[in-house]
C-alpha cells in the first residue's frame, strides 16, 4: 500500500497530522480535550450517523492552504473532512459557543429533565452537555410534547419523551439486524421512534440500542430502576459466546450482576474488540446472563475520574489512576488554555463594607458601590 | 406588452394536446438539439444565456449542468423538481397544466445534454390531476417518437417517469427529493456530496426546477445569446410570477424582469391593483419563505432608487432592507392584515413540515409558532419579541437544509420591519383581538394611475 497523505489541520490552535479523509471531530477527538465538540448523534462504528444534533458545530476559519477562504457558515465538525492546512475554530469561536448553547437549548426544550427517575442518570451525554452548554434556567414556557406508549417487547422500554431523535438506533437496526422493524414516525417535533405496527423488538442484537442512544429514551428493563449507576461497580467480564465476541462490561453490587453493557470508551462509543470489529453483543449476553459464574472477570474496569460513576467505587476508587505529571509537562510545555488566574484575590472577597450593616439582602450592587468608594 | 416565452402559446385552444402543440411549433426546439447540436453545445448555449434557477435559490442552471461528474459505466439522471409546495408559488402548476409539452420538450432536450436515459419528475401528490395531464402528454410524446428508444434515430434513449410525492414540503429540497425518489424517508441528505457527484441511487444526478427546465426550449430556439439580452444584468430571460393576495388581478404572469415593481403591482396588465381600492401595506415577493417587506421598502430600495422586478432589484440591501427573488410568488398583503397573524401562518407551516431530523429546526419551528401563537391570542409579553428574535438568530445556517433559515427569515422580517405592530399586539391585548393595526407609518407611496 502506497503511504497514506497526511494532512495538517489546526483546531484551537493545537495542530495534528491526520490522513485525508478523517472528519474534524475525529481529528479533533485524537487532540482530546475540550478541543473535542461535543456529538449526540454521530457514531463513528455506525455508518451514515451524524450531521443531525448540530452540537458539533464548528466554524472554519480557514479552507485550506489551497483555498484559504473561510467557510460562510458553522460546519458539523462529524461530517465535514479535513483538508490540508485546515484552521477550525470550537471554543474559540463565540459564534460556536453561542450556537451551541443554541442548539443545547433546543435539545433541552421538549426534554423532561426526569433526570432523578431516570436510569441512564450519570452516563447520560445530555446530562453531559447541558452542565457544560447549557443555563439553568428555561425560556420555554410552553406544554412538553407527549406521546402515545409504544411497548418494544420485553427487553426495550421506550421513552419516547426523552429522545433527542438522533437516528442512532435507526442505524443500529439497520446495520446490525436482518430486518428493521423500528424506525421514525411522523416529522418535525412529533416525529417518534416506534414500530410501524405494535411489534416486539425481539431481533438478536437489537439490545445494542440501548447502549447507542445518548439519552435515557431506550433502556435496559432488566435493569429498569433496579439501581443507580454510580452505586454499581464496572468490572470487565468476557464469556464464550456463540453469536458474538462474548466481551461486555458487567455492573456489579456485591457479588450481584445488574445489568450486562458493551465496553464503552471516552467518548462513550462501542469498543472494538481486538480483532477490529465493533464489539456489540447479544441480547443472551446482555440480558440472560446474570450472574457471575456465567462469566470470567478480567478486573475493573478504567471509568474516568469525572464521571459520576467513578465516585461510587467500593474499595477507593478502583481502576482509576491519579495523574502525577504536571499539565505543562505533557503539553510540551504549554500551559492550559482556559487558564484562570485564581491566586490574584478578588476585591469581593475582602470587601470594606461589613456586610452585617448592609440593610436587606446583599447583591452585586453592594459590592460594586463598596469597590468605588474605596 | 412584455416579452413572452414560455407562455406564448398558452391561449391556444387545445395546446395540451400534441397534435396543436406540434402544429404551433413545439419540438422544432428538440429537434434542432437532438440532430444539429451537440451535448456540449447545448449546455454551451444554456451557460451563455445566463438561464438561473427558477426554484428559488437562482443558481446558474449552466453551472450547475457542468458540474456533473461523467464516471465511465455510470448512468446519470436528470430530475425535475415539480414539488411546488411555497405558500404563493403556482406558476409550475399553470405551465404543467396548459403547457405539459413545453416541459417535456425541455425535458428532453435537457435529457439529451445530460446523457440522462431515465428521467424523473417528481410532482407533488396534491397536483394529482396535473399529474394525470402529464402521464397523458408523456404517452402522445412516446407515440409520436419523442420518447422512448433511438429517438429521432439519433441512438439516444429517454424516458421520462412522472412519480408522484406524499405531500411534503420538505420533498422540494433536492436531496430530500432524491431520498422520497429512492421510497425512502423525505430527509434532506447532509452534503458533501452533492447531487452532481452522489444523487440519486448514488449516480450523477441534476434537479432542476418546472420552470427552469421550460426555458431551455426558447434557449435553443432563439440562442443563448439572444435569451441573454432580454431581462437585465444577470436577471435574464422571462420569469414566471404567481401573484396573489390582495390584489385585482391574481394569477401567473410572465415578466421580463425590467417592469418595476411598482408597474407590476399597479398596471392593468398585471396585477391591476390592490383590491377594494385599498392600501398596499407590505408583499412577501418571492415566495413564503422570503422576507416580508413594507410598501415603503418594497416600490422603492433604501437608497431611494426604483425598485425593480428582478434577482439584482429585490435582493438590493440584502435582508435588513430587501428580499429575495425566490421562487416568485407574489404575495400581496392590504391595509387590513395582520402582520402577527400572518407569521404565525408562516410559522405553523413551518413547524409542519420541518422533516425532524436536525434539532434547531425541528424543536425551534414549534417554539416561534408557540410564542405567535401566544401574542396573537393576546397572551403575549415584550420580551417574547426578543426571544422570537434569539430564536430565529439560533435557527439561520445551524441547519442541515434551508427549510430552517426559510423558517428563520420571515420571523426575522416581520419583526425587523413591523416591531411596532408586534407592541401593539401585546400593549393591547384586548383591542387586538377585535381590530387591526392598520397602516400606521408603513408608507404606502400614493399611487396615482398613469
Amino acid at each position: 500500500m502506497s503511504e497514506q497523505t497526511l494532512f495538517k489541520v489546526t483546531v484551537d490552535n493545537i495542530t495534528i497530522e491526520v490522513p485525508a479523509g478523517t472528519t474534524i471531530l475525529q481529528a479533533a477527538r485524537q487532540i482530546g480535550g475540550t478541543v473535542a465538540p461535543p456529538a449526540m448523534c454521530y457514531y463513528s462504528k455506525l455508518k451514515g450517523s451524524g450531521g443531525k444534533c448540530r452540537t458539533c458545530l464548528v466554524e472554519v476559519s480557514k479552507g485550506s492552504e489551497k483555498d484559504p477562504r473561510p467557510m460562510p457558515k458553522l460546519v458539523a465538525s462529524c461530517r465535514t473532512t479535513v483538508m490540508d492546512g485546515m484552521e477550525v475554530k470550537n471554543i474559540t469561536s463565540e459564534k460556536v459557543v453561542d450556537a451551541r448553547a443554541g442548539v443545547v437549548e433546543f435539545l433541552l426544550l421538549n426534554h423532561p429533565l426526569d433526570c432523578p427517575i431516570c436510569d441512564q442518570a450519570g452516563e447520560c451525554h445530555l446530562q453531559d452537555l447541558s452542565f457544560e452548554h447549557g443555563k439553568s434556567g428555561t425560556r420555554y414556557e410552553f406544554q412538553r410534547r407527549t406521546f402515545k406508549k409504544h411497548d418494544l417487547g420485553k427487553h426495550i422500554q421506550l421513552h419516547m419523551t426523552r429522545c433527542i431523535l438522533c437516528y442512532r438506533c435507526v442505524f443500529t437496526a439497520d446495520q446490525l439486524t436482518n430486518k428493521r422493524e423500528h424506525g421514525i414516525l411522523d416529522r418535525g417535533d412529533h416525529a417518534e421512534i416506534a414500530t410501524h405496527i405494535e411489534k416486539s423488538l425481539d431481533n438478536e442484537f437489537i439490545g445494542n440500542v440501548i447502549d447507542v442512544c445518548p439519552v435515557g429514551a431506550l433502556t435496559d428493563k432488566t435493569f429498569r430502576f433496579k439501581n443507580r449507576v454510580w452505586f454499581l461497580k464496572p468490572m470487565d467480564a468476557h464469556r464464550d459466546c456463540p453469536t458474538c465476541s462474548g466481551r461486555v462490561t458487567l455492573w456489579n453490587r456485591g457479588d450481584e450482576v445488574y445489568r450486562v453493557t458493551a465496553r464503552k470508551d471516552e467518548w462513550g462509543e462501542i469498543e472494538d474488540t481486538p480483532d477490529g470489529k465493533p464489539g456489540w453483543i447479544c441480547n443472551t449476553c446482555r440480558f440472560d446472563k446474570k450472574q457471575t459464574t456465567d462469566w470470567v472477570i478480567e478486573g475493573p474496569r478504567e471509568i474516568s475520574r469525572q464521571s459520576v460513576i467513578a465516585q461510587g467505587h467500593y474499595a477507593g476508587n478502583i481502576g482509576t489512576t491519579k495523574p502525577t505529571e504536571t499539565f505543562a509537562a505533557i503539553n510540551n510545555g504549554r500551559s492550559p488554555h482556559l487558564l484562570m488566574d485564581i491566586h490574584s484575590e478578588s476585591e469581593v472577597n475582602q470587601p470594606n463594607l461589613h456586610l452585617g450593616e448592609n440593610q436587606g439582602p446583599s447583591n452585586g450592587a453592594t459590592f460594586n458601590n463598596n469597590i468605588n468608594n474605596a | 406588452m412584455g416579452v413572452k416565452l414560455l407562455l406564448e402559446k398558452a391561449n391556444v385552444p387545445g395546446i395540451r394536446s400534441y397534435d396543436v402543440y406540434r402544429r404551433e411549433g413545439g419540438y422544432s426546439a428538440a429537434e434542432k438539439a437532438l440532430k444539429e447540436m451537440t451535448i456540449e453545445s447545448i449546455v454551451e448555449e444554456v451557460k451563455k444565456s445566463g438561464l438561473r434557477g427558477r426554484g428559488g435559490a437562482g443558481f446558474p442552471a449552466g453551472m450547475k449542468w457542468s458540474f456533473i461528474a461523467k464516471p465511465e459505466g455510470v448512468p446519470r439522471h436528470l430530475v425535475c423538481n415539480a414539488d411546488e409546495s411555497e405558500p404563493g408559488t403556482f406558476k409550475d402548476r399553470y405551465l404543467m397544466e396548459f403547457l405539459p409539452h413545453l416541459l417535456l420538450e425541455g425535458l428532453l432536450i435537457s435529457s439529451f445534454a445530460l446523457g440522462s436515459n431515465d428521467t424523473y419528475i417528481y410532482i407533488r401528490g396534491e397536483y394529482a390531476w396535473v399529474a394525470d395531464i402529464l402521464e397523458e402528454a408523456i404517452v402522445e410524446a412516446t407515440k409520436n417518437g419523442w420518447l422512448g428508444k433511438n429517438i429521432l434515430g439519433t441512438g439516444f434513449d429517454c424516458m421520462i417517469h412522472v412519480h408522484r410525492g406524499a405531500g411534503a414540503y420538505i420533498c422540494g429540497e433536492e436531496t430530500a427529493l432524491i431520498e422520497s425518489l429512492e421510497g425512502k424517508r423525505g430527509n434532506p441528505r447532509i452534503k458533501p456530496p452533492f447531487p452532481a457527484i452522489q444523487g440519486l441511487w448514488m449516480r450523477p444526478t441534476v434537479v432542476n426546477n418546472v420552470e427552469t427546465l421550460a426555458a431551455v426550449v426558447p434557449i435553443i430556439k432563439m440562442g443563448g445569446d439572444e435569451y441573454a439580452k432580454i431581462g437585465v444584468g444577470r436577471s435574464t430571460g422571462t420569469k414566471l410570477i404567481s401573484a396573489c393576495g390582495n390584489i385585482n388581478k391574481p394569477g401567473v404572469y410572465e415578466i421580463d424582469m425590467t417592469i418595476s415593481v411598482e408597474d407590476f403591482i399597479y398596471s392593468d396588465e398585471y396585477c391591476g391593483g390592490i383590491a377594494n381600492g385599498k392600501k398596499l401595506k407590505a408583499c412577501i415577493p418571492g415566495g413564503s419563505s422570503v422576507p416580508i417587506l413594507p410598501a415603503n421598502l418594497l416600490l422603492k430600495t433604501a437608497k431611494g432608487e426604483t425598485r425593480y422586478m428582478n434577482y439584482e432589484s429585490l435582493s438590493d440591501g440584502g435582508f435588513a432592507t430587501g428580499s429575495m427573488m425566490g421562487s416568485g410568488g407574489f404575495i400581496i398583503l392590504d391595509e387590513d392584515q395582520c402582520i402577527v397573524k400572518n407569521t404565525l401562518t408562516l410559522a405553523r407551516f413551518y413547524r409542519h413540515e420541518s422533516c425532524g431530523q436536525c434539532s434547531p429546526c425541528r424543536e425551534g419551528t414549534g417554539w416561534m409558532e408557540k410564542i405567535l401563537q401566544k401574542i396573537e391570542s393576546g397572551k403575549g409579553e415584550v420580551s417574547d419579541i426578543d426571544l422570537l428574535w434569539d430564536i430565529q438568530r439560533k435557527i439561520e445556517g445551524n441547519t442541515i437544509c434551508p427549510l430552517g433559515d426559510a423558517a428563520a427569515w420571515p420571523v426575522a422580517a416581520a419583526i425587523r420591519h413591523f416591531r411596532d405592530e408586534f407592541e401593539w399586539h401585546i400593549h393591547n391585548r384586548e383591542l387586538s383581538q377585535t381590530s387591526n393595526f392598520g397602516l400606521q407609518h408603513y408608507a404606502d407611496p400614493i399611487h396615482v394611475p398613469a
